[in-house]
């Protein structure tokens, strides 16, 4: 590479992440520590039940009994639990009733974003319609189409809101998947989330849209721990987008969230992630640290549960999105794409726990590395003694990008049932020379034609996202990776 | 068109190219011929601009324009296009989206506007059946899982969609049985055009009973040792490489 390239390498790879403004706007925030009074603080800020206040309270002490886990690929300082904030919302007198009432800083932040707040004039069938739930810090700023969703039977809010008006389904639900004891992120999710959406799909009703949730870190020193509880009743369906960004800080901030699904008989719940957090600068420097429980239960008789996850940000990412697959006959699948680039560091991957008779799960991981970057995946399947002919088949593909970087894989496969199946395949390839000078003597700069290999050998991943979503993610794929060619 | 001028390139510090002249003018089809190791892939790789080969020395014009200067994707969009001898895999990329890519890349370059996904259908449509071939193909991935003929074949589309200036063809005739060999040809002989000049390397005189050239030259030791018709192949044929290798002497 010259000099010339490099410098027009890294200047790209400075400028890519494009959504590393700071909103401006007055925020109460509270004060940095974490004690049974910063819980309390939180539950009073929230107007919670008692409850709710006894959950948090027993997860906290039970978070302090638990050491941080050490046993993923990743690398980094000590964090400093005490130093950070648990709570930040945007100043608003009282809570907005239309987004008329909301500030208009905060609409101007999501325009920004391209994420649509305001309810789209539609004609039937022309434009795909998304219902938002915009999570800026720790509260809930706006959520739309509400209305059209409530005629549906379907519940789609804040949690905290739903802790108050549906206290019977949330008391029922939280933690029924994630436990509050079940890891040291989740515990201290448990403690102090502050706000997620909440979805319920009622028996027999397939959601007319797509439900979303955009999550935002604005404020400086703080970590977001929002709370996902999806369920989906007897027979219901329903897809479900998660999209993150966060401004550019040189401080690392932390984001452990939980997310909770429920599928019943007949259920499907299709998950879908864009992960973009900020990955820090080029040399390392600040980003968001991703320590996230995401599980899903499949309760039900032939119920399916379906992640996919195209994750590109993040200083640091640790996460695996899980299926308990309880019900005969349900079906659980993990479709991942992990890039990492410069600094950056992932172990993920999935879990998948076969109990039910004729159980099945697929697992399709492709990990990316260039830079300095270093992508670990690392699953479990595990069948029990009474997953009767359960099937698991995983593929598990890296791409390495330059000679720094490097890829993992680390499976664990238990079977307690002679007639399961599980079968695993892996493979490590790099992007060759031959490849990128091909698409360029056909006319596509190294970029482009980084852009465009990479994509390929993400396709089958890509694929199963929601369309709105997958051309926005292909387009990611390719600024993920800018600067790591000259 | 095409004017290469005393060519010196080396790989690795090792001199491959030792004074090269060339004149191509506009619709004339030239075939190199040569040994292994006279120089013919590293004239093919200096013209398209790959990374590891080192101009020390000489001048290549492409309509006036200094080709050398240029970055592969530049040359692209001035008009050089590479057959390869080994066209490269490109797994989950459709030969659809790559050739819309490709094309999109190129008019952007030139200042064109791109095309939509209607009129890229249409044009890909049209340059398949020109070369008698199935639309299935452009719905596989690029190269992958294609037979030697295909692969060939496939960088005859791209090259008829790309509508270059000059093709440079390196040793398209590798690889492939008789049958292959003739429909490669074919696919070639429809693109020649009066303003579209061929660069044909090869090793065998076989490649051009099918593709006739105007003129034929031997390169041998980094330099054209001699040029001349059509019959200077059969010559060579006949008498072997060693007769025009006054060094080899």
């Amino acid at each position: 590479m010259n000099a010339l390239t490099k410098e027009r390498a890294s200047a790209i790879a400075e400028q890519s992440y494009k959504y590393g403004f700071v909103t401006d706007i007055e925020s109460e925030v509270a004060p940095a520590g974490l004690s049974e009074d910063t819980i309390r603080f939180i539950s009073a800020k929230k107007e919670e039940p008692s409850w709710l206040l006894e959950w948090r309270l027993k997860a906290f002490h039970h978070w302090q009994k638990m050491a941080e886990p050490d046993w993923a690929m990743v690398k980094y300082p000590p964090i400093d639990y005490q130093a950070a904030s648990y709570y930040a919302a945007p100043k608003q007198k009282n809570k907005p009733k239309s987004l008329d009432e909301v500030d208009p800083e905060l609409l101007r932040t999501y325009e920004k974003l391209g994420i649509p707040l305001r309810e789209q004039e539609v004609l039937a069938g022309v434009t795909p319609r998304i219902a938002v739930d915009a999570v800026f810090d720790s509260v809930s700023v706006a959520t739309t189409y509400k209305k059209t969703l409530e005629d549906a039977g379907i519940i789609f809010c804040p949690i905290s809101e739903a802790v108050k008006t549906h206290p019977e389904l949330v008391q029922r639900y939280l933690g029924s998947v994630v436990p509050v004891t079940d890891n040291y992120f989740a515990a201290l999710n448990s403690a102090v989330f502050t706000d997620g959406s909440f979805v319920y799909i009622p028996k027999g009703v397939r959601c007319p849209m797509e439900l979303s949730t955009y999550f935002r870190i604005n404020a400086e020193n703080t970590g977001q721990f929002e709370r996902t509880l999806i369920i989906a009743d007897d027979a219901a369906y329903v897809s479900y987008l998660e999209g993150c960004t966060a401004p550019k800080r040189d401080e690392n901030q932390l984001h452990a969230a939980v997310v909770e699904l429920v599928a019943h008989d007949d259920a499907q719940i299709k998950y879908s992630t864009v992960q973009n957090w900020y990955p820090g600068d080029k040399d390392g420097k600040g980003g968001i640290y991703n320590f996230v429980t995401k599980r899903g239960a499949c309760r039900g008789k032939r119920s399916k549960i379906s992640w996919t996850q195209v994750e590109t940000g993040s200083a640091i990412t640790w996460k695996y999105p899980s299926c308990v697959l309880q019900g005969d006959d349900s079906v659980g699948e993990f479709y991942s794409v992990a890039i990492t680039n410069n600094y950056q560091q992932a172990d993920t991957g999935t879990k998948m726990i076969h109990i039910g008779k004729n159980t099945r799960s697929t697992i399709i991981a492709k990990g990316i590395s260039a830079g300095r970057a270093q992508s670990t995946y690392r699953g479990l399947v595990r069948m029990l003694r009474t997953a009767k002919g359960a099937r698991n088949r995983t593929q598990c593909d890296s791409l390495l990008i330059g000679d720094q970087c490097g890829a993992h894989t680390v499976p664990y496969i238990e079977s307690r049932q002679p007639s399961a199946r599980v079968e695993h395949e892996a493979t490590t390839s790099k992007v060759s020379e031959d490849q990128l000078f091909y698409c360029q003597q056909r006319g596509l700069n190294a970029e482009e034609a980084m852009a465009l290999i990479v994509n390929g050998f993400c396709k089958e991943v890509l694929a199963e996202l929601p369309m709105e979503f997958a051309v926005e993610a292909q387009k990611l794929v390719g600024i993920s990776l800018e600067g790591s060619v000259g | 068109m095409l004017s290469i001028k005393n060519l010196h390139a080396e790989i690795d510090g090792k001199p491959i190219l030792k004074g090269l002249d060339l004149e191509i003018k506009a619709g004339e089809v030239h075939a190199i011929m040569g040994p292994n190791g006279a120089g013919k892939s590293t004239l093919s790789y200096v013209l398209s601009g790959r990374d590891g080969y080192t101009v020390t020395e000489g001048q290549v014009l492409l309509n006036g324009q200094d080709v050398l200067s240029m970055k592969p994707e530049e040359r692209a969009a001035a008009g050089v296009f590479l057959a390869f001898q080994y066209p490269v895999e490109i797994p989950g990329v459709t030969n659809m989206n790559f050739l819309k890519t490709a094309l999109n890349s190129i008019r952007k370059a030139r200042g064109e506007s791109e095309l939509d996904a209607m009129q890229m259908l249409k044009l890909l449509r049209a340059k398949a059946k020109l070369l008698g071939m199935s639309e299935e193909m452009l719905k596989r991935a690029v190269n992958v899982g294609f037979s030697g003929g295909e692969k060939k074949r496939n960088d005859i589309l791209q090259m008829a969609v790309l509508e270059p200036k000059l093709c440079v063809l390196d040793e398209t005739d590798s690889g492939l049985d008789i049958d292959a060999l003739k429909v490669v040809a074919e696919g070639v002989n429809t693109l020649r055009a009066a303003d579209r000049s061929m660069l044909v390397i090869t090793h065998y005189q076989r490649l051009l009973d099918y593709i006739k050239p105007d003129y034929v030259h031997v390169l041998a030791y980094g330099r054209i040792q001699r040029s001349g018709g059509p019959e200077l192949a059969l010559e060579l044929e006949a008498k072997g490489y060693a007769a025009f290798a006054p060094e080899a002497a």
